[in-house]
């Protein structure tokens, strides 16, 4: 197993997983960030609400916005978040 | 030297007024200043409030990268002040601030603008509805215009 990472969770992605964040062991396997989504939308039903759309899911690495064919590598921190809705 | 963003993500107000000053007091070499004010609306009396949800750390950190980088495309600003509230705001107050200040209009506004189109589709920031007949309406869905709009400035 990898070391811990945090994960955090905003706006409707938040409310469908019915937690704001958490730590967690991620498998060796996530070559990517659209294989971590992948992987996340399995972990049961509200992860699978959350997540149907994986296409309509930002993520950012450490703070950091990435697209989902980029490289996971290990990130201390990983938000998973709607589009954005700001200013 | 590129100006040094002056970035601020706040539950509180601002006052619009001492922010601009702020951007040429005791300056001889600014000539114009450009701001943008962004404000909550009621949605043709629908809204009792919207409420703003921010990704504390990455908000200041993703709007500091965007004024950082309308400083290097217009080299010319002398300040760039982005201010952007979190929370509950009811229609008529104020969600953001983008002022700019340079010798001449031109970089002012060029600079204000790109910082809004970035800001709406970069800073981490979400809209949820509370609707004024109670309860609320969900989360207010992105839009594509705003994707093009920050489009335009890819070079």
């Amino acid at each position: 197993m990898t070391a811990p990472v945090r994960l955090v969770y905003f706006a409707w992605v938040r409310e469908r997983i019915g937690f704001a964040d958490e730590t967690v062991e991620l498998p060796e396997h996530l070559g990517t960030v659209g294989d971590l989504v992948a992987w996340l939308a399995g972990r049961g039903d509200n992860f699978a609400y959350a997540l149907e759309q994986p296409a309509a899911i930002r993520v950012a690495l450490d703070q950091m916005h990435v697209a989902h064919d980029e490289p996971l590598g290990s990130p201390r921190e990983i938000a998973l978040f709607p589009p954005m809705t700001g200013g | 030297m590129p100006a040094v963003p002056d970035v601020r993500v706040q539950a509180d107000d601002f006052d619009v007024g001492a922010e601009i000053e702020r951007l040429h007091a005791g300056r001889r070499d600014v000539g114009a200043v450009a701001s943008f004010l962004g404000l909550c609306r009621d949605e043709g009396g629908r809204l009792a409030a919207l409420e703003l949800e921010h990704y504390p750390g990455m908000a200041e950190a993703e709007i500091g990268r965007v004024a950082a980088e309308a400083a290097l495309r217009w080299p010319d600003l002398t300040a760039v002040t982005v201010i952007h509230r979190f929370g509950r705001i009811a229609p008529g107050g104020r969600i953001v601030l983008v002022a700019t200040a340079s010798p001449h209009r031109g970089s002012a506004f060029a600079a204000a603008e790109f910082l809004m189109d970035f800001l709406k589709t970069r800073a981490p920031f979400w809209k949820k509805e509370h609707l004024a007949e109670g309860g609320d309406a969900g989360w207010v869905a992105a839009k594509s215009a705003d994707d093009e709009q920050a489009g335009r400035w890819r070079r």
